[in-house]
């Protein structure tokens, strides 16, 4: 035992600490009734090419199957891939791709890109790759916030009717964001 | 990991890749009760770390068992509560 114990001149208010415990258990119980321990993803997709499509719907389906909470804002020709019509011709380009085997020059040329896809979609098909179809179905069962922006909509002509059942519409930069804030992951693809 | 247990269901994903052994081991778990076993059958490789950081990272699942046998991946997964 030490000699400096508190002496009963420093002993204190019983009264005001348990008021202060009171307190602190209110504010306790508040913050776990309004805590969602579910992980946060935010991604905005930006990109409409057959394989920028990919990367945000298979992020977005897995962390659903982890019950995270998932927002996924599209903008620009990102909207393509929530589009119905257009989400199931989405293209490949040749040109500006390192990996593809042919000089720029020659991929260039007029139906480059056309069979570029062709054999993209074809190398889909027979790895048992999902579509993008499917990937969108499958997030928006999984409860995944597949969102349409507004601007960019009225932006590219679309009308709101052109996307698939469940798109959240009528969305802008401050909805984004305010999921985004309080995200465990935001991405940009 | 335990060797013993019962499996309760079968999921086939054969010939599928990523991310749908996942999600739907997911979906497939949703609908057993405690305690049940489900087993997934996968010919996708990726599975084998794919449905481990799954369960690793999920309330509720716990993973008992992954076997790998003639191409096969074989994965036993619990519904914990």
């Amino acid at each position: 035992m030490s000699t400096d114990t508190p002496g009963p001149t420093d002993t204190p208010d019983v009264e005001a600490l348990r008021a202060r415990v009171a307190d602190l258990e209110e504010t306790v119980a508040g913050l776990e009734a309004g805590a969602d321990d579910r992980k946060r993803m935010t991604i905005v997709a930006t990109k409409g090419s057959l394989d920028m499509a990919y990367p945000p719907l298979i992020l977005a389906s897995t962390a659903a199957a982890f019950d995270w909470d998932v927002v996924v804002f599209h903008t620009f020709w990102g909207l393509d891939i929530l589009h119905e019509e257009r989400s199931k011709n989405l293209k490949l380009s040749a040109v500006g791709n390192p990996s593809m085997s042919v000089p720029n020059a020659v991929a260039a040329l007029p139906g480059m890109d056309a069979m570029a896809t062709r054999m993209m979609r074809k190398k889909i098909g027979e790895n048992g790759t999902a579509t993008v179809e499917e990937l969108i179905e499958l997030s928006l069962d999984q409860g995944v916030d597949l969102q349409a922006c507004q601007m960019t909509i009225e932006l590219m002509g679309y009308d709101e009717e052109d996307f698939y059942d469940g798109v959240t519409t009528g969305v802008g930069a401050a909805t984004a964001l305010n999921h985004m804030a309080d995200a465990d992951v935001q991405l940009l693809v | 990991m335990s060797s013993k247990f019962e499996v309760t269901e079968t999921l086939d994903v054969k010939g599928q890749s990523c991310p749908m052994p996942v999600v739907k081991t997911k979906g497939a778990i949703d609908e057993l009760a405690e305690g049940e076993v489900l087993e997934v059958v996968a010919t996708d490789s990726g599975s084998v770390s794919d449905i481990a950081g799954w369960a690793d990272g999920t309330d509720g699942v716990e993973l008992l068992d992954q076997r790998e046998e003639a191409d096969l991946y074989r994965h036993y997964v619990r519904k914990t509560d």
